[in-house]
């Protein structure tokens, strides 16, 4: 468990003051706005707020239990979203089977393999092991009946909903076992880099920038969207919004780089990628949707919509941020 | 509670597109809810799924065969859900399933109907079969009972017949326009209404 050190305290004051600037705001707007488009509008911008308020408070708290509270969040994460995934895309009952595999043994092991430290297992595990069980557990009930599109949506779910949310908990492990072998190897100049116990500030930094610049890309695309980026995928998505908020996540991430080990250039790299990874995940998820016809994963999340909504651009960065922090500061 | 884990479990979102579950005076209207039938778990989850002042006047009926076999579902059916149970297999007049419907009727309650008589063991894409007459005979003997409609999506791929293991997708429950019998009109026409009923509630539901 992460002592309540400076860095938690900051992070807790500065997002609760601006989840009360947001309230605030919302409250005063709602006495001011005469028309019912407008009053649709902020009702949803309240919702919004409250359920940030509920996920930065659940998200605090499970970390504030480490590596088990955050292998026990993202797992919860990842089962909703799995279900949400697999709801959409139509699968047949052949496929009964294989899909009680993906719900109830895979992501357990997965996210066990993660608290545990068995980094050579669990990042193969899904994409290796499962990969090839779950094309082996379809084939042998005899259905072949678009046969590789079943068995490819099952895959897909889990390497997105189960193996790259669960690249998030394993930034705690990073930090924690490698920095701490590397003192044992008398390399002080790298275990300064990542300080043992401080994962979860990366993990904090990461989900943090990234679900800025989702909020970002949003409100500059509302002030200044003109030209479309996707129409057909995702309408509401234009140039101006993903630049804006891009450019202004990675300006939070530089601010907040006093958890990281990054010196201000790394951060601005790092910043980048995440929220480009992000943006990326947010319109192939879309196109999930739009496939399925509809406009949100679910209805877990109030004004957000499901899981898979709030989680999408996550699901691209994390696995990117997890492989670029482990190769630069092994 | 019992409703609360089932709702968790099956994630059953219910959405009522054509009348409100409570009239604006609070008061709850009488009513037959008829639904298409895939799943053990479908009365259960249409119950679930009903809000608390009409889940206490509402009975799913259910086939005793299934429901009476072993202490746990007899106690479910009975202490939990309240469920009518009727006789499938051995009809005689004393058992007859159409007059212990009509009794509950007029002892107040609501009642949980799948008028194809047994689960389809079809896959999701498709409709409904054909409905059994005992929707209709309830239907000439209770007119003033409203009979709702209602479409249950995603429960044969919770848990298909002939399986035990649970894979925990959303479920979805739609509820439709009230029906009622028109004048001159007969069992087949009106049965088949019944039926073109919840399957547009399938059309509707995927359509948004």
């Amino acid at each position: 468990m992460p002592a309540p050190d400076r860095d938690a305290l900051i992070l807790a004051a500065a997002v609760g003051g601006l989840l009360a600037v947001a309230t605030a705001v919302g409250r005063l707007l709602r006495r001011r706005v005469a028309t019912d488009a407008g009053r649709r509008t902020i009702d949803n911008f309240n919702a919004r707020v409250a359920a940030w308020w509920v996920m930065a408070l659940v998200f605090g708290a499970a970390i504030s239990f480490g590596l088990l509270g955050a292998c026990v969040l993202f797992g919860l994460v990842s089962f909703f979203a799995l279900r949400e995934m697999i709801t959409l895309t139509p699968t047949r009952l052949g496929d009964h089977h294989a899909l009680f595999w993906a719900f109830f043994v895979i992501p357990p092991i997965q996210y066990v393999c993660v608290y545990v430290g068995w980094q050579d297992f669990w990042s193969i595990f899904v994409p290796v092991y499962c990969f090839l069980f779950l094309a082996v557990r379809s084939t042998l009930l005899g259905d072949t009946r678009c046969y590789l599109e079943r068995t490819a949506k099952i895959q897909w779910a889990l390497m997105i909903c189960v193996y790259f949310v669960s690249h998030a908990p394993a930034l705690l492990t990073l930090a924690s076992h490698e920095a701490a072998g590397m003192v044992g190897a008398g390399t002080s100049a790298l275990a300064v880099a990542i300080p043992p116990g401080s994962g979860w500030k990366l993990l904090v930094w990461l989900v943090v920038v990234v679900q800025m610049s989702d909020v970002l890309q949003y409100v500059w695309g509302k002030l200044l969207g003109r030209r479309k980026i996707a129409p057909t995928v995702s309408p509401s998505k234009t140039w101006e919004g993903f630049a804006g908020g891009v450019l202004s996540a990675t300006a939070v991430g530089v601010g907040l780089s006093f958890l990281t080990p990054f010196d201000v250039r790394v951060a601005i790299g790092m910043g980048l990628t995440v929220c480009l990874m992000g943006f990326f995940g947010g319109i192939v998820m879309s196109a999930i949707k739009r496939d399925a016809g509809v406009k949100d994963y679910g209805a877990l999340i109030a004004g957000h919509g499901g899981m898979m909504d709030r989680i999408d651009s996550l699901t691209f960065a994390a696995p990117v941020f997890y492989r670029l922090v482990r190769h630069y500061y092994p | 509670m019992v409703a609360g884990l089932i709702r968790l479990l099956t994630g059953a979102q219910a959405r009522w597109k054509g009348t409100d579950p409570v009239r604006p005076d609070g008061s709850v209207p009488q009513r037959i809810f008829f639904a298409n039938h895939t799943s053990n778990l479908d009365a259960p989850v249409v119950w679930a799924s009903l809000p608390t002042e009409v889940r206490r006047v509402t009975r799913p009926v259910a086939a005793r065969d299934y429901w009476d076999a072993g202490p746990v579902r007899r106690r479910l059916a009975n202490d939990v859900f309240r469920a009518l149970l009727i006789e499938r297999k051995k009809v005689t007049k004393s058992n007859n399933p159409l007059t212990a419907m009509a009794d509950a009727l007029d002892a107040g309650a609501s009642l949980i109907l799948f008028p194809e008589g047994g689960r389809s063991a079809a896959d999701a894409a498709a409709e409904p079969g054909e409905f059994k007459a005992g929707l209709w005979h309830l239907a000439r003997r209770r007119p003033d009972v409203e009979l709702v409609p209602v479409f249950l999506e995603n429960l044969n791929r919770i848990l298909p017949k002939g399986d035990f293991l649970l894979v925990p997708l959303l479920a979805a429950v739609t509820f439709g326009e009230p029906l009622r019998v028109a004048d001159g009109e007969d069992k087949h026409a009106f049965l088949g209404r019944a039926r073109d009923a919840v399957a547009n509630l399938r059309r509707r539901a995927e359509g948004g």
